[in-house]
């Protein structure tokens, strides 16, 4: 590192080879001056800032395979006949889209093993990004000034289904051709421009012949472009706002607490790419994924038991099984398809948007401004912890009844019944999730203040001289102290506006806005813990024990009662 | 000629000639129709065995002579097929209802379920058992079976055979460790939800094309574990559990600090 620091005028001329071709680089580019700042830049430690990482490295895997596969796959709905080496498809009329899938699986060296790696790194790039944005939520570290990047990272999260489906849909097999027909029927079933909007996008009445070339470029060079792109904005962000840390001892709003970028981050991100590549490889060359061949060229007829799309989009699959089939309506001899609109458009867009939405509203009730560095333990949020795990309870129902006919067929259950407990449950299990973990956390805050106020039980029960009892508690650490105490329970915000102005007595525009945010504002933030006070602290302190100093003239033996 | 014209207009003519004419094409069908090879030849003994085999196990339900119940069907007509794959598949005798007869180890030997068969058999012409060469995987074209099946089997016993939910708590199979005269058997027969493929749907050459793909399937696949050929759900429970679970254990110890 030193030698990059080469270009101040004093002698200092660098004498190894590296020295000089870093001494080379710096003078004509300035580098020095970033790599000096990055290399030094603090990171904090801790697993859960890794899982973004995984994303990141998942797709750079899905870059690397992605690249190969271009190479031998033909973006043609044209028709040929397959005379490939798998024998259940000899001489069947297949397109060529199909036909190089099975090229590139099976006469290309090494090419299924990359194309199953290529859809490992699918499943577990969207799989990291929604684990990634799990912590983000639950943390809050989507809080001031992050809200922008917050955004960036939900728009990656909605390109990188696009991305998945998008690729699910090329090879031309009856299970990606279902898909797409799905997707006409969800498009056809908005009003007004749906049929007109189905015919744009498949170039003429579904399937047509320009539906996979189209989704060749989409998949191949806008959404992966795009990504690239917010990806670097995302990390750029990072950088800017510098890395949020979790609460302890010596951690402020104002600080990061960790270790520089150069060497130990440099070496542990590096490494952990290779360990996210080399599980992918492992899993590419042992498991089998997407066994196209199995399911055969697609033809628009044919649907096959156990048809679901990959399982970022399970959700959409479930919702609509889910929606009863009574819900199409027409009206003047238009349909209006409300038994597709609703659960394919109306529900995704529900969930999509308060997912988009959370940063803005919580901002607006805490009406806090300023910049929140050190991140929430999430029962110290109840509120949004219990919403957290709502969403993800309906996220979850609504993947099951995508999968109803599996879990039918292995827990030898009706997939009547499956459907109908769960159509109840996506209304009502959310509400007992928000309300079980908003008691856990809650539950869990007393717990701490308790531990705070009376320190840690010991196990040890002193009789006084007086005959009277208690038993001697531990008080806590400097650092287990900090840990709980150190946050902010927001409160209710007041009404700000009043309902009639005052002195001309009209009725306030502004009034009824006013009560709806308060309104909000108080179901978060009605039921809370306050963190404990150095006074409460002092106070619980000084009357806790009758005689402290017997306490600690006891000896540390064993935990015998009255000794 | 003019008796038969006088009755001509009588009002039973319609009916009588109905008769005939059902008659005539009962018999033409019986002279012309395929008669289907039979494995085995029975005998008068394998008949008067089953009978008593039949009484002894089946009576109680399928009724004396097999002509069923409110409960339960006739098995009059069943054929020998039928009552091969029921009892051979172990489904038959039923040990409790349920949304269908389940799958169990087989309560009678080979010797025994032919005597049954033979017996059901001999009450009303039906299906009979397919011969040897008849579901010879090696002797079908495993591409054309893959595409009849794609279009009339998949839909319920998914793309491979891997079996599928239907309604009530009813399910097609799994076809993993179904012999191929038990296949051939279901397609004739149909049993229980199944639907009937004759002769006009599915040719016996298709339905060997048939068994020669599903026979295939067993090999496993190209890429590797099958992961019980699912599709989409189990590799998402695989990429959350194996992938996810074991990046985050990495996550957990490169995230360790090091003292």
């Amino acid at each position: 590192m030193t030698t990059t620091e080469a270009t101040a005028p004093a002698p200092a001329v660098p004498t190894t080879p590296a020295g000089r071709a870093a001494d080379y680089l710096d003078q004509r580019t300035g580098i020095g001056v970033a790599v000096k700042a990055f290399a030094r830049k603090v990171f904090p430690d801790h697993w859960s800032f890794l899982l973004g990482e995984i994303a990141l490295y998942s797709f750079v895997v899905l870059i690397i395979t992605g690249i190969f596969l271009t190479m031998f796959f033909v973006p043609s709905m044209g028709l040929t006949t397959y005379d490939g080496p798998v024998t259940t498809l000899q001489g069947q009329t297949v397109s060529e889209a199909f036909n190089s899938t099975l090229r590139l699986s099976f006469e290309v060296r090494g090419g299924l093993l990359m194309r199953q790696i290529h859809h490992w790194a699918a499943l577990i790039f969207v799989a990291s990004a929604v684990t990634h944005m799990m912590r983000v939520f639950f943390t809050g570290a989507f809080r001031k000034p992050r809200e922008l990047n917050w955004m960036v990272g939900f728009t990656l999260l909605i390109l990188s289904l696009l991305a998945g489906f998008s690729g699910y849909s090329l090879p031309d097999d009856v299970l990606s051709g279902n898909g797409l027909r799905i997707t006409d029927g969800v498009v056809k079933s908005i009003p007004i421009i749906g049929s007109y909007l189905s015919y744009f996008i498949f170039g003429g009445e579904f399937p047509g012949h320009d539906i996979i070339p189209r989704l060749f470029t989409v998949h191949v060079l806008l959404i992966p472009g795009l990504i690239l792109a917010l990806v670097g904005l995302h990390l750029l962000f990072v950088v800017l706002h510098k890395h949020t840390q979790y609460p302890g001892g010596g951690r402020t709003d104002k600080n990061v607490v960790g270790f520089p970028l150069f060497p130990v981050y440099v070496a542990k991100a590096g490494g952990f790419f290779f360990v996210v590549f080399g599980l992918l490889a492992l899993m590419g060359g042992t498991m089998a994924i997407n066994n196209v061949w199995n399911y055969g060229p697609y033809d628009p007829s044919p649907v096959s038991a156990g048809a679901q799309p990959d399982w970022y989009m399970l959700f959409l699959e479930g919702s609509l099984r889910l929606m009863p089939g009574q819900a199409e309506v027409v009206i003047g001899g238009f349909t209006l398809s409300l038994n597709v609109l609703i659960p394919a458009v109306v529900i995704p867009g529900l969930l999509f948007t308060f997912l988009a939405l959370y940063p803005f509203v919580e901002a607006a009730i805490t009406k806090d401004k300023s910049p929140r560095n050190v991140l929430d333990r999430p029962r110290n949020v109840p509120t949004r912890t219990g919403l957290g795990v709502a969403f993800l309870t309906a996220f979850i129902i609504l993947a099951l009844a995508g999968s109803n006919d599996l879990i039918a067929t292995h827990f030898r259950l009706s997939i009547n019944s499956i459907t109908w407990v769960l159509r109840f449950a996506l209304f009502i299990a959310p509400v007992i999730a928000f309300w079980c973990t908003k008691r856990i956390c809650l539950g869990l805050q007393r717990k701490d203040r308790e531990l705070v106020l009376h320190g840690h039980e010991h196990g040890r029960i002193v009789r006084t001289e007086t005959g009277e009892y208690f038993e001697v508690h531990k008080p806590l650490t400097e650092q287990e102290r900090w840990l709980r105490v150190n946050y902010t329970a927001h409160a209710p915000l007041e009404l700000s506006e009043a309902a009639y102005d005052a002195t001309t007595g009209e009725k306030n525009p502004r009034y009824r806005k006013a009560k709806r945010w308060s309104a909000l504002s108080r179901f978060f933030f009605q039921d809370r813990i306050e963190p404990v006070t150095p006074a409460e602290l002092e106070a619980a302190q000084h009357h806790a024990h009758p005689a402290p100093e017997l306490a600690a003239r006891q000896p540390e033996t064993d935990g015998r009662v009255g000794s | 000629m003019k008796a038969l014209a006088a009755r001509r207009h009588h009002r039973f003519a319609p009916a009588v000639l109905l008769l005939l004419a059902l008659l005539v094409t009962g018999a033409l069908y019986a002279a012309l129709a395929p008669s289907q090879a039979t494995a085995e030849s029975t005998t008068a003994q394998d008949v008067q065995a089953g009978k008593a085999l039949f009484a002894a196990n089946c009576a109680t339900c399928h009724g004396v002579g097999a002509v069923g119940t409110s409960e339960t069907p006739s098995l009059v007509g069943v054929g020998a097929a039928a009552v091969d794959f029921q009892v051979s598949t172990g489904r038959m005798p039923m040990q409790m209802t349920g949304p269908q007869a389940e799958v169990k180890p087989a309560q009678f030997d080979a010797d025994q379920t032919r005597q049954l068969a033979a017996y059901v058999a001999s009450l009303a012409p039906g299906p009979s058992i397919p011969s040897a060469e008849a579901v010879d995987p090696t002797l079908g074209d495993a591409s054309n079976g893959a595409e009849i099946f794609r279009t009339n089997c998949a839909m319920c016993h998914n793309a491979v055979g891997a079996g599928g939910a239907l309604s009530e708590g009813k399910y097609a199979p799994s076809l993993w460790s179904t012999t191929p005269t038990q296949i051939y058997e279901a397609m004739v027969t149909g049993p229980q939800s199944m639907p009937v493929f004759n002769e006009n749907n599915i040719t016996p050459e298709e339905k060997r094309d048939v068994i020669a793909y599903l026979v295939e399937q067993r090999e496993g696949s190209a890429g590797g574990d099958p992961l019980g050929s699912l599709g989409p759900v189990s590799e998402g429970v695989w990429a959350w559990v194996i992938g996810i679970g074991a990046l985050i254990g990495a996550a957990v110890w490169i995230g360790a600090k090091s003292s």
